[in-house]
């Protein structure tokens, strides 16, 4: 995979403003259930059962799992996007619980979210300047680090799409579009769901050479939520394989990958010959 | 969606939207006339070319000029007064289009607000408005309507309070409906991540997504408006004079017809033409702005 970052992306994404190294984890997440309440039934569905998660400044950790089995539900319960869940998450240090309203508004910046589907994730009513402009507007402090041209400029996209409209972009162009908009909050962490899933084989390997190269240049954590072990393989450092809402089996890439120790990882590895024999680096 | 990536940077435009531009064309043609009639009921009465509009019992219950026995005097004849027609028709048609337009505002304002704010923060809101949405579907509204105008009288602003509390809750469920689907939208979860407040979500980013249906549903609204009150006005209920509706006009013809049908036929006519161009105007921009015909 590595010749892709050679050729995908050129290196000269511009150094980050921010050293974000410190001791504090960007994320922590203690014993996190998310229950969803079914609307017709009334049943109870825990989608996410006692969870665990800790990600260090700058550290690269992978979800994975099978459709359903909770991945999406974790990632947004655990960065106070989504339903919050019982159980303590710690965002850069602060107690979700315990935060008020404009502590949250202002903590949320540090963990910025990109999708599966790009043009999902973009307001169809406004040119892709006017989205940066109002993410300026609402964060000016965070954002005058860089210009809306240079900005595109570092997810290689030329200045002349600021004026388009998600619709007149292409899937790709669009996935960039958010990643620089992620970008351009200055993140802690990166929280990218399936950020490849909707696009085509060709693009594919362009994004997350991107994110690669943003997560080396930027020293943003990031958390992958992906059921592609190949990507996670080659982007990430810790995983943890969720199954049925709860963490079957978690360690370093390597080790889970080389010698999964969980019935179920090991089904996975099967399903997804991928993982196996494409060696990392 | 482009599967020539070679170059994203000059990835071509999506081709231009052909269906959405034949909703355009339609709408276009729907929306000229309902103008020219708009702007004529506006501006002949000051343009001194209407006949006098007062009482001559020497001219009772004249046909129009292109019957036998009329005459261009009084070109769609006149009333058992001998009042001419045309000038009642015109005064008619100009209050008919404003009942129609603001009795559709009244309606469509709190209608999209009750149905963003149950689409958008569900729970206990959504359940207290969905609520009152189906109490509201559920009342016949010549009932509504004949227990306030019995209580408050006829008049204008009555009506407007009757044409707003029948007509709200439509337009409330379809807002919520089209705001539970935009709310689930990931560019919702990216703006509270750039730390956007709820109330410029709602307002900035999900109520301008439904411009398009709140326009279509307000024009379908006029239609509405206009049918209610011509049908209040017939059982007396609505309009009452010295003011004139095309409904009122019916109203008072409908004891003449037999011997004079013109009276009641020309608003009657106009009414029908007028709900019909109205409501096809209304299909045309919502298929314009349904997600499901529009190209992404």
């Amino acid at each position: 995979m590595s010749e892709v970052t050679e050729t995908g992306v050129p290196g000269d994404l511009a150094r980050h403003p921010r050293t974000p190294e410190s001791d504090t984890p960007v994320l922590e997440v203690d014993d996190l259930v998310v229950e969803h309440r079914d609307g017709g039934t009334g049943t109870l569905f825990r989608a996410v059962d006692q969870v665990s998660l800790r990600i260090a400044a700058g550290e690269s950790v992978a979800v994975v799992g099978e459709s359903g089995s909770g991945k999406t539900t974790l990632a947004m319960a655990a960065t106070g996007l989504g339903p919050r869940g019982r159980g303590d998450i710690r965002l850069l240090g602060h107690s979700l619980s315990a935060v008020s309203r404009t502590q949250l508004r202002r903590l949320r910046p540090e963990v910025q979210v990109v999708f599966q589907d790009p043009h999902g994730s973009l307001d169809p009513r406004q040119s892709v300047r006017s989205g940066l402009r109002e993410l300026r507007a609402l964060q000016p402090e965070r954002t005058s680090w860089i210009d809306d041209a240079d900005l595109l400029g570092r997810v290689r996209l030329a200045p002349d799409l600021l004026d388009r409209y998600p619709h007149q972009l292409s899937g790709g162009q669009a996935q960039r579009v958010c990643i620089a908009r992620a970008l351009l909050m200055r993140p802690r962490l990166i929280v990218a769901d399936e950020p490849t899933s909707g696009l085509d084989v060709s693009v594919q390997a362009d994004v997350l050479a991107l994110l690669r190269q943003i997560r080396a240049t930027t020293g943003a954590a990031l958390l992958m939520i992906s059921h592609d072990l190949a990507v996670v393989r080659s982007l990430c450092d810790v995983v943890h394989v969720m199954y049925r809402g709860r963490v079957v089996e978690a360690g370093p890439c390597d080790r889970v990958f080389g010698t999964p120790e969980n019935d179920y990882t090991r089904e996975l590895l099967a399903a997804m010959p991928g993982a196996r024999w494409r060696s990392r680096r | 969606m482009s599967q020539l990536e070679l170059d994203p940077v000059t990835a071509p435009v999506s081709p231009p939207r052909r269906a959405g531009r034949r909703a355009r064309t339609s709408a276009f043609w729907l929306a000229l006339p309902l103008a020219v009639a708009a702007v004529a009921v506006f501006v002949l009465p000051l343009t001194g070319l209407l006949p006098d509009g007062g009482q001559n019992l020497d001219a009772t219950r004249q046909p129009p000029a292109f019957l036998a026995g009329g005459s261009w005097a009084h070109p769609l004849g006149t009333d058992k007064l001998g009042q001419d027609l045309l000038t009642q028709f015109v005064s008619a048609g100009r209050l008919t289009i404003v009942i129609g337009l603001v009795g559709a505002l009244v309606a469509i304002g709190p209608g999209t607000l009750l149905g963003l704010l149950a689409g958008y923060f569900r729970g206990w809101v959504d359940r207290v408005i969905s609520i009152l949405i189906d109490a509201q579907l559920a009342l016949p509204f010549i009932l509504v309507a004949l227990a306030i105008i019995a209580n408050r009288g006829s008049s204008l602003p009555v009506l407007f309070l009757v044409l707003a509390l029948t007509g709200w809750a439509v337009c409330a469920r379809v807002t919520r409906a089209a705001t539970l689907a935009i709310r689930e939208r990931q560019f919702v979860v990216g703006l509270r991540a750039a730390g956007a407040s709820e109330p410029r979500i709602v307002f900035r980013h999900i109520l301008p997504n439904l411009a398009g249906t709140i326009v279509a549903l307000g024009t379908l609204q006029v239609g509405t408006a206009i049918l209610v009150e011509s049908a209040l006005s017939f059982l007396g209920l609505g309009v009452v004079p010295p003011m004139n509706s095309w409904g009122s006009m019916l109203a008072s013809g409908q004891d003449e017809l037999s011997q004079a049908w013109w009276i009641a036929f020309f608003p009657g006519l106009a009414i029908t033409v007028l709900v019909l161009l109205v409501n096809l105007l209304g299909d045309a921009l919502l298929t314009h702005h349904d997600p499901r015909k529009r190209r992404r």
